[in-house]
C-alpha cells in the first residue's frame, strides 16, 4: 500500500480505539513476557500503556518517555515547548521491555526512545506495541504488536484523545508543521 | 517586523538570553517548564542528552568565576556539546585585541554560542548587536553576569528554586537582603519576580547598599531586618561583595552580620516554612549564620543543582530557535 498518495475522501473510517486496544491486548497476552516493563512515548502512547499494564496478566511496571531531547528535528523545528520528564521507574539494565504508541508512522520517534533507553542500561530486548500502524515508515522499524492497520494520507495526523472517564478516542486532523 | 527586544527573534522566540527585564513572563515559564525534565537527566546514569551534539559552546569569562563557569561546562556537556573555555587573563585581550575582535575571531572557528561574563554592563548585548549587525543571527549568546546590571541564568535559577518549593508566585512574599547595590543577581531576580506576578518584594538593607529608585521596580525597602523578615516566604541573602565596594559603605563586616546576617534567631520572624537561598559563594558569619546556612530551611545546594538544568534549557532553548 501506499499511504504517502491517498486521500482523505477515499479512506475507510477510523477504527474504534477502545476495539483497537483490545485487539491489540487480545495479540500481546499469549506472547508478552510477563514481567516485561511498558513504556509509553509521550503522550498517547502513556495513555495506551497505562491501559495495557492493566488489561494484561502478569506483573507490568509502566514508565514514560518524552523523545524531545533525543529527536532528530531540533535542528530544524527546535525544542518543542511541554516536554516531561522521562520516568523509568525499574532498572532499564537487563529488562524486557516493551515500547508503546499510540501511532506509528515515519518511526522517528521509536528510533529517538531506542536511543533514550539505551543511556539508562542494556535492556535484554525492546519490543514495540502501537496502537494504529498507519504506514509511511522512513526508518526500517517494525511493531511486534499491532492494533489495528490503515492507509493515511502524510498531509494528515491521527490523533488520539482520552476523555475525563479514561476512554480512548481516535481523530483526524490536517497535520500541523512538527 | 523586526523585533524590539534583542533577545527575541521575529517570531518572538528567545534567540539569546542576555536579561530578564522585558523578557515576556511565557518565555521566562517556558525555560522553567523545559528545566524540570533536564533536573532528572542529571541523575541518570548517563548524563547526557544529545541536542547540541557537535555545537561549540565558547566560555568567554572575563571575570572570574568559578561556579558559573562550571555549571554552564556542565550544563554544555550534558547536553553533548564541545566547551572550550578561553582564560581571557592570558589571552589576547590582554595583547590588546578588543571584545569584538575576539568574538568575530572565535566565530570563524564556527563558534555557535558564546557564554559571556563581563564587568562591563552590557557586554553581551554588544556582541549580540555585533552578531545580529554582522549577519551572523545564527550564534546565540548567553550573558553569564554583566557588571551590576544583569545576571538572567542566575536569575532563572533562584525563580526554578522558588517555584520548586513555593509553586504560585501570585501568593508569595519574596525578601532580598543585603548588598542589592553590587547584585546583579538581585536585579534579575526582582524583574523576573515581577514578570511573574509575586505580590511583595521586599529589599532589606542598610540604605548605603540599597541602590537609590529601587522602589521604581516595584519592591519595598526596609532598613530594619526584622520587620522585613516578617511574614516572607522566601528569604534571598547576597553575599557582601568586598571587592566591589569603593569607600565606607560599611563600618565593618561584623556589624553588618550584627544587623543584617541571617541568623536562626531572625529566621524565626518569617513564615514557618520559609526557604532560604544564597547564589553562592557565601560568607558565613558575615551575610549568613553557618546553622542557617547549614540548616533545614536551606535550599541553598539544590539552587546548584537546578543550576545546571535551568542552563541546560536555556541553552538548548536558544540554540533551537
Amino acid at each position: 500500500m501506499s499511504p504517502g498518495n491517498a486521500d482523505v475522501r477515499d479512506l475507510p473510517a477510523l477504527p474504534d480505539a477502545e476495539a483497537a486496544l483490545a485487539e491489540l491486548a487480545a495479540r500481546m497476552a499469549p506472547a508478552v513476557a510477563h514481567d516485561a516493563a511498558f513504556v509509553g512515548i509521550y503522550s498517547g502512547g502513556a495513555w495506551v500503556a497505562e491501559r495495557l499494564a492493566k488489561m494484561l496478566p502478569g506483573d507490568h511496571p509502566v514508565g514514560f518517555i518524552d523523545v524531545a531531547f533525543y529527536r532528530d528535528d531540533y535542528k530544524r523545528s527546535g525544542l518543542k515547548a511541554n516536554t516531561r520528564r522521562t520516568e523509568l521507574p525499574f532498572d532499564v539494565e537487563g529488562a524486557t521491555i516493551v515500547l508503546v504508541d499510540d501511532v506509528l508512522f515515519t518511526g522517528r520517534s521509536v528510533r529517538a526512545a531506542i536511543n533514550e533507553l539505551f543511556d539508562f542500561g542494556r535492556p535484554d530486548a525492546i519490543e514495540l506495541a502501537v496502537l494504529v500502524d498507519r504506514g509511511g515508515r522512513e526508518l526500517p522499524i517494525e511493531p511486534t504488536y499491532t492494533g489495528a492497520s490503515l492507509a493515511v494520507a502524510r498531509d494528515l495526523s491521527i490523533v488520539l484523545s482520552r476523555d475525563a472517564d479514561g476512554r480512548l478516542a481516535l481523530a483526524i486532523e490536517p497535520a500541523t508543521a512538527v | 517586523m523586526i523585533s524590539r527586544n534583542p533577545q527575541l527573534n521575529a517570531e518572538g522566540k528567545l534567540t539569546h538570553l542576555l536579561t530578564l527585564e522585558g523578557l515576556p513572563a511565557s518565555v521566562i515559564t517556558d525555560i522553567l517548564d523545559t528545566a524540570h525534565p533536564f533536573v532528572s537527566v542529571g541523575e541518570r546514569e548517563v548524563k547526557k542528552v544529545p541536542l547540541l551534539r557537535g555545537k561549540a559552546i565558547f566560555n568567554l569569562f572575563f571575570e572570574n568565576s568559578t561556579r558559573t563557569r562550571t555549571t554552564f561546562e556542565i550544563a554544555a556537556k550534558r547536553l553533548s556539546a564541545d566547551v572550550i573555555n578561553l582564560n581571557i587573563g592570558a589571552s589576547s585581550t590582554s595583547k590588546g585585541e578588543t571584545l569584538l575582535d575576539t568574538v568575530d575571531n572565535l566565530v570563524a572557528m564556527n563558534a555557535d554560542m558564546f557564554v559571556v561574563r563581563h564587568s562591563q554592563s552590557g557586554a553581551a548585548h554588544l556582541i549580540a548587536s555585533h552578531l545580529a549587525a554582522t549577519g551572523r543571527p545564527h550564534v546565540h549568546v548567553v550573558n553569564a553576569g554583566d557588571g551590576r546590571h544583569a545576571h538572567p541564568s542566575q536569575g532563572l535559577l533562584d525563580l526554578y528554586t522558588i517555584r520548586h518549593y513555593k509553586r504560585d508566585f501570585r501568593a508569595l512574599s519574596v525578601a532580598i537582603v543585603g548588598d542589592v547595590l553590587h547584585s546583579r543577581v538581585a536585579r534579575s531576580l526582582i524583574h523576573g519576580l515581577a514578570t511573574l506576578g509575586t505580590p511583595d518584594i521586599r529589599v532589606i538593607g542598610p540604605a548605603t547598599i540599597l541602590p537609590t529608585g529601587i522602589e521604581a521596580l516595584g519592591v519595598r525597602r526596609f532598613h530594619d531586618m526584622r520587620a522585613g523578615l516578617a511574614g516572607c516566604d522566601v528569604v534571598v541573602m547576597l553575599r557582601l561583595q568586598s571587592e566591589r565596594m569603593r569607600g565606607a559603605l560599611l563600618p565593618s563586616t561584623g556589624e553588618f552580620f550584627k544587623h543584617y546576617g541571617l541568623t536562626a534567631e531572625k529566621l524565626a520572624l518569617a513564615n514557618p516554612d520559609a526557604i532560604v537561598m544564597h547564589p553562592g559563594p557565601m560568607n558565613r558569619g558575615v551575610e549568613i549564620d553557618s546553622p542557617v546556612a547549614d540548616g533545614a530551611r536551606s535550599v541553598i545546594l539544590p539552587q546548584v543543582t537546578f543550576g545546571i538544568a535551568v542552563r541546560m534549557a536555556v541553552m538548548s532553548i536558544i540554540a533551537g530557535n
